[in-house]
């Protein structure tokens, strides 16, 4: 078989990090992974930012972050009402791990375009 | 009160044998398995292992009776059966502070694994474990900058990192070494590594493959927005090399360099450290030489005491096996080990191999890195094992991809984050790995393809060093 006909082409992509190579989550598995968070006892983060900045280290809160939130629904809610403020925007969760200082997890939940 | 001098030979157990003697928390404390010669009780083999590797010598010597040889000995305080073997026994050993100079674990182990392993008395001697006392750590310099520090740096979170060897090993030119590079950066791994044997040689001297390693890493993350590194090895000939290299790739503005701290050696490896502490660098630890020393279940070193020393030298990754891949290397052991690079104690635990409560205090933990024979199928076994704070390097994996090394890459990345996405949805994910890694590749050609290339490999020898317990 010639060489050309199986051999597939690469091609780079742009992603954000964890997540980053999965099709984007349905709903439920959203829910799934925010739930995660919660049961390690970390606090849940809303960040946004203009797809321009993505590489910052900073991006903007939403609000603060949800100290000792159990709630899934709460946190969704949140999620979904900063990606209706910032259409534009990537907008990530965080869970902050207290006691590493460092975060548990992240990842962008609704890319901007 | 003074004492007199009384020259000859005494008995070894006379002085270094001791089992009422109860440690202090600022002795070090060392588990030896010994295997004495035919006819030697124990107690005499452990006492010479006591004296050997402290204040003693084989003869009394009269300037012994100038300092206060009770203060500085050490003294073996307890003996175990080894279960399941009838020959060999475990020597408890502790030694005073003093005895070591601070920080430096080359003294510590020109000490304990110095003449005593050639004494005659010996048939096999294996230094099993290590408890340091706080005291002696605070006075070490540790990972430069530790795993916090390092998930912060290269903005990687909630999921192990992920890596891969450049290959061939040797002979690419730095120019066709940076494309490979540049490829699986580029197909979504997060770093790549030289091979330990790359340092400078004819084919590829090291500035050549610096330039553009450096253009590779560049390039790959401002196309895939993402931050990249590649671990560029500074081991080399003497000290000052190995500093030029590493203020070479600061210069070029490069994340993380490497060392090889075994063969470079412990005195030139918590220099590197203290360098890259003061510089803001990252540093990879790969482990050459380490299966000399550690292999053999009757002598030598155990891992578990080489990779206690590296936290305490300094390094911010260190190669700890990969459990189900080509290398040596058990389960329960792996895991003791990798509690002690981590965390920040860790237990007594003799299923894990661990024999002495280990406090680490402050002090910042190592990521475990696996690699070696490693691909794609093993990725729901290496996540439960490993967890996230890891980084997995897949080489063969990686290149080995019938599209090449960038597809190869992206199938690992797409494998890797659908057993972290499964293991945080809650399911068991070395059970259900098949239904995993098949539907992760209904939205990945790559990872179909690498699914089915590597499906039939496995590596499934005997461990050769096993857990002592029965």
């Amino acid at each position: 078989m010639p060489f050309q006909s199986t051999v597939g082409d690469y091609q780079t992509v742009a992603t954000l990090e964890t997540f980053g190579f999965l099709p984007p989550m349905t709903q439920d598995e959203i829910y799934d992974q925010i739930a995660y968070i919660i049961a390690q006892g970390w606090s849940p983060v809303i960040e946004h930012v203009h797809p321009s900045g993505s590489m910052q280290t900073y991006w903007s809160y939403w609000k603060l972050p949800f100290f000792g939130e159990k709630d899934l629904n709460v946190v969704v809610n949140e999620l979904e009402a900063c990606h209706r403020a910032y259409p534009d925007h990537h907008v990530r969760i965080v869970g902050y791990d207290a006691y590493t200082q460092s975060q548990g997890t992240c990842f962008v939940v609704f890319e901007g375009r | 009160m003074s004492k007199k001098y009384d020259a000859g030979v005494k008995e070894y157990r006379d002085t270094y044998w001791t089992p009422d003697y109860v440690p202090l928390d600022t002795d070090l404390l060392a588990c030896f398995k010994c295997t004495g010669q035919e006819g030697v009780p124990r107690e005499e083999v452990a006492a010479a292992v006591a004296a050997e590797s402290s204040t003693g010598t084989w003869s009394t010597v009269w300037s012994e009776l100038l300092t206060d040889l009770e203060f500085y000995k050490g003294r073996c305080y307890r003996i175990e059966d080894v279960p399941g073997d009838k020959e060999s026994f475990y020597a408890f050993i502790a030694y005073p502070l003093d005895l070591f100079e601070e920080g430096s674990i080359t003294n510590v182990l020109t000490s304990l694994v110095g003449n005593v392993f050639g004494f005659k008395a010996l048939r096999h001697l294996r230094l099993e474990d290590i408890r340091f006392p706080m005291a002696f750590i605070k006075t070490c310099g540790g990972p430069p900058n530790g795993i916090q520090v390092e998930r912060d740096r290269l903005n990687k979170y909630g999921r192990p990192l992920l890596g891969c060897t450049i290959k061939p090993k040797l002979g690419l030119s730095g120019k066709n070494y940076g494309r490979v590079v540049y490829e699986c950066l580029r197909g979504g791994l997060d770093l790549t590594k030289d091979d330990e044997n790359i340092n400078s040689q004819p084919f590829q001297r090291w500035r050549e493959r610096f330039e553009f390693v450096a253009e590779a890493v560049k390039l790959a993350q401002q196309e895939t927005g993402e931050v990249k590194g590649h671990y560029l090895n500074c081991t080399a000939t003497t000290p000052e090399e190995m500093y030029e290299r590493a203020e070479f790739a600061k210069e070029l503005d490069m994340p993380i360099i490497m060392h090889d701290y075994i063969t470079g050696g412990f005195t030139a490896n918590t220099g590197l450290a203290n360098w890259c502490r003061k510089n803001g660098m990252l540093l990879h630890i790969h482990r050459a030489m380490h299966a000399v020393i550690d292999r053999h279940p009757k002598h030598g070193i155990h891992f578990r005491v080489l990779a206690k020393c590296l936290r305490l030298s300094g390094g911010d990754q260190l190669h700890t096996g990969t459990v189900v891949g080509k290398l040596e290397g058990d389960r329960q052991t792996t895991l003791g080990y990798i509690d002690n690079l981590r965390e920040s104690f860790v237990p007594e635990d003799r299923t894990r191999g661990n024999f002495f409560d280990q406090d680490w205090g402050s002090m910042p933990g190592v990521f475990a890195v696996a690699s070696g024979g490693i691909h794609v199928w093993h990725m729901p076994a290496l996540l439960a094992i490993f967890g996230d704070d890891s980084c997995l390097q897949f080489g063969g994996g990686t290149h080995g991809h019938p599209w090449g090394s960038a597809a190869g890459a992206a199938a690992n990345r797409v494998a890797l984050e659908a057993c972290v996405k499964a293991r945080n949805a809650g399911r068991e994910i070395e059970k259900e790995s098949r239904d995993i890694l098949m539907e992760a590749a209904k939205h990945s050609p790559e990872l179909a393809i690498a699914l089915e290339t590597w499906k039939e490999i496995k590596f499934e020898f005997d461990t050769v060093d096993k857990l002592d317990v029965q």
